[in-house]
Parts: structure tokens; C-alpha cells; sequence
């Protein structure tokens, strides 16, 4: 379950906070009441709560608020949502390392799913190529490669993203609860709370987490409407984001935009908890690598040689 | 309350008052802050891709500053630790000034963490209750609560002083006291979360190793009291203000033994590194000459402050050059680059290159940078001008017992 | 069911029996790329029982290839030595060529059926039990869904391409694609 609500630890401290909120701002409080002006929309948006803290209610009317904030701002509905992880799930990746041509879909095709800014670029996927003679090594890759044609013959690719990883030390930094495991095991960021202190980015042994160093330059016509709070919604700069596993689209039941544009098939998704799950059949019959295993960040990302 | 009221007033009279050069100085100060308030402007305006910071280097000056100025912070108060404990009263005179550095550092300290932030209007999500600061395992929430106790500590401490030389009596001990010890924890605890900051980061191998915490110690033992050094030679030149040699040359002494440490350990990490010689070594050879033959752009300021801190070392270590004045202050100007350029750029740009996959990213710090920067250090310096200001006219300059405008000569 | 492997699970037999049932008909002219049609949303749930569907997408065809037996009738007289056959000058053949030929997966009388070494006559839409005669390991890692690209719900519905689909049956191997963009270097994005 993720309506933190019911689970926040303390709820003298929760009272007490909700109180300091309310004496923090007249105007605040006063914007709460329904029926407000776009002016107390501001200020509403501005101290509301964090996403953990948010009642039903409030929970409803912060999302109104977004989603009418993207209307204005990109000409057309756009939904956005707040669907809670199901329950029985761990989601898992598995990428077959020996099947990866290194065409880039999946980089694009991510962009495109996820509201990821154009201009300023940002890429939640890096493809890295890598020389054949001497096997995953970072040090020796590059994501700048352009050949005519891929895969060369003397490579191989290695996509990479966020791991989804079950000791997160980028959850672990941030100093203000701004990003957490979701019980699905997606690690979320409220774009709402980040201070952008850029602490995760630091502690990301993997290169995952994008900051937004301007405003993100997202084409009016090219907004995917169908977008998560703690996903895919548009993000404003000064704010950290990353792959969610596409969130927006595997809570409800879909694959992921990249396991589903990749050419090849090199990209698998599924329940970890499932033992028929096509993730379980690779983890349990493929050989398996990890990136970074040493450093115990326990990946929900696996790469596999399915060859 | 009223003689509260009659203190800042007080104050404000001894501030505004000077010779030519105080107000030229007063003057270049606000011009650097002014400038530094339009840079930070345009960084609001447009973002932080103003500065030359990227995702493959995410901290840069701003926080190298920040870094070096906790060390200077804590290292002004650790004087304290030889004029209480060993009740050495040569350096207990100046221990308050000692202490006003420490506030303008952490002044400055804070700025640089606000001026770094991709959301500062949101910094009050770091607050407790209102906020939800992520205790305890974030460092960076566990720093802001260290410097700010340390801040107050300091601040209320130089005000108890300050306020009872205004009044002409002693200072009330019972507070001021526990006050001073306690701020000996507080100013090796600001120094050593913040080298943890860096430390807990398993991501980046450069900073992932356990005597990182003794080495920000052992510099900031070296810079924090250079600066001081300078101030009381140009403090004694100026004004009444009294110290006498044998201090100045006691703590010259406990420079060169902590700037011995301090190549030490380095000296153990390069040993670490190179013969090991893992695949880690990367950071190393990026400090120290380049990866993937290509010259590294921080080689040369590695090299400087190496250099740097040697030739400051032996100078110090010598008696004759420590205590003449040419020599001495020479290895205090030596010992303040060289911590400075460790801190500020030996220490963050190679932790972050190559990044975590592997990709070089050069970064140098963009105009807006330099110039939010400078504006942050212009703030720092006029804040520290005008409590040593009040400070030297209440402590020394004042007639005692006399509130009424005595000296008013500078 | 010929093409069992060994170890092929509960799941995989199960799942074998709502092959036919799923299978598509109408448009036989799907190329690789094409999208499949959106399913609809399954709640997620790890029940052993829930009926996984394998959906397959339509072999493509050259455009007026299929029905074979617009041209081969079944009663022609076939010539069973392997040879270059001029009138299919369009396939470019380059699967195993000293070895294999035409007739060793199309059936010699009925052309609109493939045909298994064991002599059962195939639907085209069921050519992945053909390939998995030699690729065994690989129409094992199919079924279980790791083998090629499955789209649509990783909880319920979902479409398996057929080995054709991607690799085409007479020169299987993979051909080299143009890269989209690389990234922009950070020096750049000033």
C-alpha cells in the first residue's frame, strides 16, 4: 500500500506539522478552502504537503491543480494521477547485454513516453558502446558513438538507466525525504519536494538521476497526457528526475515504452515475485550480471546473455 | 532592554565611522556584493545551467568553497582548544576573534549551500516540522543541523562578550564557558560531517575512504589558523589591539605539525591508490596528470598546492623562518592557497571525473560562478569587518567604563 | 505438440493450449515494426492459475506471395533436387545454403503449409514450431517469453512475435540499422 496516510509513523508530530503549516501561511490556509483563485492556486501548490502527508482530499486537489497548471501551459488535457502500487508486485528488468544492437529506440522512445525535456536534453537512458577485447568496462565505453550503421562488429552496447536498486543510496542522501522506494520497489521522486541539492545525484553509482539545469524544454504538441504525479508528469527546473520503470504505464499492467520499441528484444519486464514471471524464467535459467554488485546497491535491474 | 537597544546602537555609531580606507574598503565590498546579487539573479532566472556544472559534475565551486570555508570556520575555533585546556593565556585573548571568524565563515558556508540549491525557495522542506528533514540518514540534513547549532553557539557566545565589554563588566563565565568547550565538539563535528558527506558517497571511490574526514581536519587545522595569523599582525598594526609574539609563533608551531599530518595522510592515499593501483586509481591520475592521455586542466593547481603546502611546511617548521615576519606570512598566504585550491578544486572536480560511467566531463567553473562566488566572499568579508570592527573598539579601544564617543579615530 | 523441449514447465503447456484459440486472422501483411494493438489493462497478480494468452502477430508475407497455391497446385509434379529456383529470384537465401533448401520447410504438395521433418503439415502461423526443430533453446526461451520481443501486458495479455517477424526465414540473421542521435555532450549544452 502507498496511501502513506495510514502508515505515517507519528501522528502527534504529524498533527503538530499540520498545525505549523497552517500558522506558517495565513494566505495557505486560506487557499485550502475550496473554490480559490489562481492566485492561492499558487500559494496552495506552493506549501502543500509532502506527498506522504497528503490526505485523499488534498491529494485530489494537488493533482487538480497540476493538471490544469499543464492545460494552460501546453494547450490540452492533460491527466494526472497518483495510481498506488498494486500489491504481490516487485517489478524486475533483465537486458540481454548479448542481444543489444545499440540503435538508441529505447533513448528516444523514453524521452518521448516521459515528458523528458528536448531542449535541454535530457536522456533517463545511456546507451554505452563497448569494446569487445575488453568486456564491461566503463572506463573504455563511450554513449557519444555514431556510426553508419550499428552494431560494429568489434562492440557491444550497454544500455543503462536507473537500477530500481533495494538499497537506494540515492534515498538514502536526500535531505528531505523527497525520494523513496515505492513498496513496487520503483524509487519515485516528488518533483513537488526536491530542493534540488543534487545530494542523489552524487550518491547514484550508476549515472541515473538528471537534473533540471533550465527550464525543461518540452514542445507543446509532444506532451504524452497520460502522466503520474511521481512519474512521468512535466517536471519545472531546478528538480532531479529519472526512469520510473514507466511507472505511468506498468501499474496498469503494461510493459514499459522501451521493452516495447526495442528491435531486438533485448529488453524483458516483469514481477519478481512472480515465479512464472518472464523476469524469474531469465533470472533463474540466463547467466546474470550486475552492474556495480560491490557496492550491495541490490539492483532490480539485471543483465543477462541470453546468447 | 534598554541597554540592548543602547548596544546596537552602539554598534551602528562604530561601524559607520572610519578613515578613508575603511570606506574605500566598505565600498569595494559592496560593489562585490551587488554584483554577486545580480549573477545570482540571472542563475534564479535561468537555472543553474548558468554555471558550468552538469550532471556528470553536479557540485562544483560553489561547494568546493563551501567545503574549504567549514574548514576555516572550525579551525578558528579550535584554537580554543590550547587556550582552555591548557589554560595558555596567549591565545586565549584572541580566541573571540577567533570566533567571529568562525561566524562569517558559516555565513558563508550557508550561502554557498543556498546559492547551490536547484529550489532555494523550498529550503524550508529542510526544517524540522515544518519540513521533513530526512534524520538520520541524510548527511546533508545532519550538516545543515551542525552548522546552524555551530552558528549559534558562536553567535551567542561573541554576543555575551561583546555585550559585557560594552557594559564594562566581565563577561558572564557561567554561560560563556560551556559555551566555548562545547563550541570544540561542535567545530571538529561541522568539519567531520561534512568530510562524511563526501565519504558516505560509495559512488565516488576518490572520496570513499575513511581517513577523508582526518585529512579535512588536518587542513583546516593549517588554513583556519592562517587566516587568523594575517588578521592579527594587520589587527596589531591598525589598532590597540595586543598579541603578543609568543603566540603568534605558538600557533605558526601547531601549523607546521598539523600541515605535517595533513601530507601525511596524503601521502597514505596516494600509496593506497597507486599501488593498488584498482581501477579506481582513475581519480588519482586525473588529479594528478590526466586519464586517457589527455592533460588534465586541474594537474597544474594539484601540483601548485602540493608545492604549496611543502614549501609552507618547511617554512614553519624551521624556527628562524617561522618567526620572522617576511617568511611567516609568506607560509600563511602558501598555506591558504594551497588548502584552498585542495578543498576547493583537488577535492570535488576529481571525485566527480570520470563520472560514475566511466565519462570525462571537464568542468571549470563558469562566469556566473566566479562572480556569484566573489559576491558570497564580499559578503563574508564585510560581515567579518564590521564585527571586528565593534569588536576591536569594545575590546581594546574602548576606554573602559566610559560609553561615551572616546576614540573615535578610525 | 512436437517441439517440446525437455524441460518445458506446467506454464508453457498450458500456455501451448490457447495458441490456436488466440491466434489472429484477417491482415496477414504485419511488418516488424508494427505496433501490435493496445490491451487493455489486467490488474497485476502473481496467480499461478491466471490464463496467460501467447497472441501472435501474422507472418509477413512479400506483398502477393500467399496463397502459394495460386501458382503451385497440389497435384503439380515436383522436381526434389535441390537447386536455385529462378522464379524466386526475391529471396535471398542464406540459412545454412549448403544444407538446406526449399523443400525441407515448405511442403512439397500443399504450398500454403510448412512441413515438419516429422511429415505434420504446418500453418504459416505456426512456423515457430519449424525453427524450433534445429533452434530448440531458442523456441524454449520464446515460449517462456525471453527469446524476441513480447509487447502489451507483462500481468495478462500479451503478443509474442513469431521467429519471422524479425528474422527472415531464408537469411536469418540480423541487419545492421542506423543509430538514432547520440546524446549531447555536456561542453555543448552551455
Amino acid at each position: 500500500m502507498n496511501k502513506p496516510q495510514e502508515q505515517a509513523g507519528a501522528p502527534s508530530n504529524y498533527s503538530r506539522r499540520e498545525v505549523m503549516v497552517g500558522l506558517f501561511s495565513l494566505a495557505a490556509l486560506a487557499a485550502l478552502a475550496p473554490g480559490c483563485s489562481p492566485k492561492s492556486k499558487v500559494l496552495r501548490a506552493y506549501f502543500h504537503k509532502h506527498f506522504k502527508e497528503l490526505k485523499p482530499a488534498e491529494l485530489k486537489a494537488v493533482l487538480a491543480i497540476w493538471a490544469e497548471r499543464y492545460q494552460l501551459a501546453y494547450g490540452q488535457p492533460v491527466a494526472v494521477q497518483a495510481t498506488p502500487p498494486l500489491d504481490g508486485v516487485k517489478f524486475g528488468y533483465a537486458l540481454d547485454i548479448s542481444r543489444c544492437i545499440g540503435c538508441r529506440r529505447c533513448v528516444y522512445g523514453c524521452v518521448e513516453e516521459n515528458n523528458q525535456s528536448r531542449d535541454p536534453q535530457v536522456h533517463w537512458i545511456t546507451v554505452l558502446e563497448m569494446e569487445q577485447d575488453k568486456g564491461i568496462d566503463l572506463h573504455h565505453s563511450t554513449p557519444y558513438y555514431n556510426p553508419a550503421t550499428v552494431p560494429q562488429p568489434d562492440k557491444f552496447y550497454f544500455p543503462v538507466a536507473c537500477q530500481q536498486c533495494e538499497n537506494p543510496p540515492c534515498v538514502k542522501v536526500c535531505p528531505v525525504n523527497a525520494t523513496w522506494k515505492e513498496p513496487d520497489g520503483i524509487v519515485v521522486i516528488d518533483y513537488d519536494w526536491c530542493v534540488g541539492c543534487r545530494c542523489c545525484l552524487t550518491a547514484c553509482p550508476y549515472g541515473a538521476r538528471h537534473f533540471n539545469w533550465k527550464q525543461p524544454g518540452l514542445p507543446a504538441g509532444e506532451v504524452n497526457p497520460a502522466t503520474e504525479y511521481l512519474g512521468t508528469r512535466p517536471r519545472v527546473k531546478g528538480v532531479v528526475e529519472k526512469c520510473t520503470f514507466c511507472l505511468q504505464r506498468v501499474r496498469q499492467g503494461r510493459y514499459p515504452k522501451c521493452v516495447e520499441v526495442c528491435p531486438v528484444g533485448a529488453r524483458k519486464f516483469g514481477n519478481l515475485l512472480d515465479p512464472h514471471s518472464e523476469i524469474r524464467y531469465i533470472l533463474q535459467h540466463k547467466r546474470i550480471y550486475i552492474l556495480k554488485e560491490e557496492l550491495n546497491t541490490e539492483p532490480k535491474f539485471f543483465y543477462y546473455f541470453g546468447l | 532592554m534598554k541597554s540592548v537597544f543602547h548596544f546596537l546602537r552602539e554598534c551602528l555609531r562604530i561601524i559607520s565611522r572610519g578613515n578613508a580606507a575603511y570606506y574605500v574598503w566598505m565600498v569595494f565590498l559592496l560593489v562585490c556584493v551587488g554584483q554577486g546579487l545580480l549573477a545570482y539573479g540571472h542563475q534564479l532566472d535561468a537555472g543553474l545551467g548558468v554555471t558550468n556544472m552538469r550532471d556528470a559534475v553536479s557540485w562544483g565551486f560553489y561547494i568546493g568553497n563551501f567545503t574549504f570555508l567549514v574548514g576555516v570556520a572550525a579551525a578558528a575555533v579550535l584554537l580554543v582548544i590550547p587556550a582552555y585546556i591548557y589554560d595558555w593565556k596567549p591565545i586565549k585573548e584572541v580566541v573571540v576573534y577567533g570566533e567571529l571568524l568562525a561566524l562569517a565563515a558559516i555565513v558563508m558556508c550557508l550561502l554557498f549551500v543556498l546559492v547551490d540549491m536547484g529550489r532555494p525557495e523550498r529550503l524550508w522542506h529542510l526544517l524540522p516540522v515544518l519540513g521533513r528533514p530526512h534524520f538520520p540518514s541524510s548527511l546533508l540534513a545532519w550538516d545543515a543541523l551542525v552548522l546552524n547549532i555551530y552558528f549559534l553557539i558562536n553567535l551567542t557566545v561573541v554576543c555575551f562578550l561583546l555585550f559585557a565589554a560594552f557594559r564594562g563588566r566581565p563577561y558572564n563565565r557561567k554561560v560563556v564557558v560551556p559555551l566555548v568547550i562545547l563550541s570544540i565538539p561542535a567545530a571538529v563535528g561541522i568539519h567531520t560531517v561534512t568530510a562524511f558527506l563526501y565519504n558516505g558517497m560509495a559512488s565516488r571511490p576518490y572520496w570513499n575512504s575513511a581517513i577523508l574526514a582526518p585529512r579535512f581536519l588536518a587542513s583546516a587545522f593549517c588554513s583556519g589558523p592562517a587566516v587568523l595569523l594575517i588578521l592579527f599582525q594587520v589587527l596589531r598594526k591598525v589598532s590597540r589591539f595586543e598579541i603578543k609574539d609568543d603566540a603568534i609563533h605558538k600557533i605558526a608551531e601547531l601549523m607546521a605539525y598539523a600541515m605535517a599530518f595533513n601530507l601525511f595522510l596524503f601521502g597514505a592515499e596516494l600509496f593506497k591508490e597507486f599501488y593498488s593501483h584498482t581501477a579506481d586509481v582513475v581519480h588519482y591520475q586525473y588529479l594528478l596528470y590526466g586519464v586517457h592521455g589527455q592533460p588534465s586542466p586541474i594537474a597544474p593547481f594539484a601540483w601548485a598546492s602540493l608545492c604549496m603546502a611543502i614549501a609552507a611546511f618547511l617554512l614553519f617548521l624551521i624556527p628562524r623562518t617561522r618567526q620572522w615576519p617576511v617568511t611567516m606570512n609568506l607560509g600563511c598566504l602558501l598555506i591558504y592557497f594551497s588548502v584552498y585550491i585542495e578543498k576547493g578544486i583537488a577535492l570535488i572536480i576529481p571525485g566527480y571525473t570520470p563520472d560514475t560511467l566511466g565519462q570525462i566531463y571537464e568542468y571549470v567553473p563558469s562566469p556566473t560562478e566566479l562572480r556569484v562566488s566573489v559576491g558570497i566572499f564580499g559578503a563574508g568579508f564585510l560581515l567579518f569587518t564590521l564585527l571586528v570592527k565593534v569588536a576591536i573598539y569594545l575590546l581594546s579601544d574602548q576606554p573602559h567604563a566610559a560609553p561615551e564617543p572616546a576614540a573615535a579615530r578610525r | 505438440m512436437t517441439t517440446d523441449q525437455g524441460d518445458n514447465n506446467a506454464k508453457v503447456r498450458r500456455n501451448r493450449r490457447f495458441v490456436a484459440p488466440a491466434l489472429v486472422s484477417g491482415a496477414l501483411l504485419l511488418g516488424i515494426g508494427r505496433a501490435p494493438a493496445d490491451t487493455q489493462p489486467t490488474p497485476a497478480t502473481n496467480s499461478v492459475d491466471q490464463a496467460t494468452l501467447i497472441a501472435v502477430t501474422p507472418p509477413p508475407f512479400s506483398k502477393g506471395i500467399f496463397p502459394c497455391s495460386e501458382c503451385h497446385k497440389p497435384d503439380d509434379k515436383v522436381n526434389r533436387t535441390p537447386r536455385i529456383v529462378a522464379e524466386h529470384d526475391t529471396v535471398v537465401f542464406e540459412h545454412d545454403k549448403k544444407n538446406r533448401w526449399c523443400l525441407d520447410c515448405h511442403d512439397a504438395q500443399d504450398r500454403d503449409k510448412l512441413r515438419l521433418a516429422s511429415g505434420v503439415l504446418l500453418d504459416f502461423r505456426e512456423s515457430f514450431k519449424l525453427c524450433g526443430q534445429c533452434h530448440g533453446t531458442q523456441l524454449r526461451d520464446w515460449t517462456a517469453g525471453e527469446h524476441g520481443k513480447r509487447t502489451g501486458s507483462w500481468s495478462g495479455q500479451k503478443q509474442y512475435l513469431l521467429c519471422v517477424n524479425c528474422h527472415n526465414p531464408h537469411s536469418p540473421r540480423f541487419r545492421p540499422v542506423k543509430p538514432l542521435p547520440p546524446p549531447q555532450r555536456p561542453e555543448l549544452s552551455k
